[in-house]
């Protein structure tokens, strides 16, 4: 029973971890020390970006979750690694960890959706003007930026197909942006896209990519690579059918 | 003034990253903060003619040791300010570039770019990785006090 519980544990918060972005490295990592400091010494874990297996012991039936949904939620990355430094050191018991991962899987967003575009606007001026872009291109680029990037996220709940809101939002991007050079309001076309481009692009994810693979997480490097490919593909080729309209 | 300007410019770039990826509302600033180092020393390295992989390099070798001093400092797990750290410099930007070229016909461009993201993601993967080895060292050379906090972080 003891067993059946530990096992529940472990692979709920390598679920939680997985599904907010953490490395698979860490995830296995988190997993296999819960298992040891509630005594099982052989726990076995297996995580890539798709699936976790995990199994207590060698020689115990391996168990086996499928994620499906991927997204980066730092804050649930670090709530869950406080929970098993407080497993380590002794300060939790199996039903009190049992009891707040459940809580911290039902969590929401930490900040709004309004702020989060906010943000994603600010950080899209700022990519213009660290590109080498002019402040009459900052604001044109905040308002593209924000707009494109709430879009994806709303076409993210909308359209179940991945890869497709990156396209849409991309479609639009190229088009508002153009507008906006169009009515006056900015001057550089490039200047204005590569910064609003930017909350949209897997540039972490492209990094982390590498990264799994130079720590020989081969499987995890790999579909990593492809995801980050496939997404700079739509973006790359939303923004590519304006330039082939206009 | 310049280079005012681009600090500016980059804490924010930075702290919003940390905004989109829902970093808990206490590390934002330092995340703002470990992106505007790594961003100051890419710049000055750019105008100083050091190649761009050189320069992705050393940035985020700085990037990464910030960083860990911030994960001992605020009890958080490395990779929120790994992540906010490199957000300046990750070749986002180029990967995007390097597909439109791709979806436009001009391969020879296209392969040149993708190339180039490669080659920077790598840096930076390199530059993460070497910090955490340093790390490993200093923890081999017996500083039991910090030893003991980094096996907690």
């Amino acid at each position: 029973m003891e067993q059946h519980t530990v096992t529940q544990v472990c692979l709920l918060a390598g679920k939680i971890m997985l599904q907010s972005g953490a490395e698979t490295y860490r995830v296995e990592d988190t997993m296999v020390r819960i298992a040891q400091s509630f005594g099982m010494e052989n726990a076995q874990a297996h995580a890539t970006p798709t699936a976790i297996m995990f199994a207590i012991s060698t020689s115990e039936p391996t168990n086996f979750v499928r994620i499906i949904d991927r997204a980066t939620d730092l804050h649930k990355v670090a709530q869950v690694n406080s929970i098993s430094r407080h497993i380590s050191s002794g300060e939790l018991t199996l039903s009190e960890a049992s009891k707040q991962l459940h809580t911290i899987e039902q969590q929401k967003d930490t900040y709004p959706k309004f702020i989060q575009v906010l943000a994603a606007a600010f950080v899209s001026g700022g990519f213009t003007i660290m590109f080498d872009g002019q402040w009459y291109d900052f604001l044109p680029s905040l308002v593209v930026g924000g707009l494109s990037y709430g879009l994806m996220t709303y076409f993210h709940e909308v359209v179940k197909i991945r890869f497709f809101a990156e396209f849409l939002a991309a479609i639009f991007l190229g088009l508002t942006a153009y507008l906006s050079v169009q009515i006056g309001f900015g001057y550089h076309i490039d200047k204005i896209i590569i910064g609003s481009v930017m909350p949209l692009v897997p540039g972490v994810l492209i990094t982390n990519a590498v990264r799994d693979l130079m720590a020989g997480h081969l499987v995890s490097g790999l579909s990593k690579g492809a995801e980050a490919f496939l997404t700079s593909f739509a973006i790359g080729a939303g923004i590519a059918v304006i330039f082939f309209i206009v | 003034m310049l280079i005012f300007e681009q600090l500016l410019v980059s804490f924010i770039a930075a702290a919003g990253f940390a905004i989109i990826f829902n970093t808990p509302r206490q590390v934002l600033w330092p995340c703002g903060l470990v992106g505007m180092c790594g961003w100051f020393v890419y710049t000055l390295l750019g105008l100083a003619n050091v190649d761009a992989v050189v320069a992705t390099l050393i940035a985020s070798i700085i990037v990464a040791v910030i960083s860990q001093l911030f994960a001992k400092w605020f009890r958080t797990p490395i990779l929120i300010f790994n992540v906010a750290g490199i957000i300046p410099f990750v070749p986002g930007g180029l990967a995007y570039d390097a597909m439109r070229q791709f979806v436009e016909n001009n391969y020879d461009m296209a392969i040149q770019l993708a190339a180039r993201v490669v080659l920077l993601s790598g840096a930076i993967a390199l530059g993460l990785v070497f910090s955490e080895i340093i790390n490993q060292m200093i923890r081999r050379a017996k500083w039991k006090r910090i030893n003991d906090r980094l096996i907690k972080d």
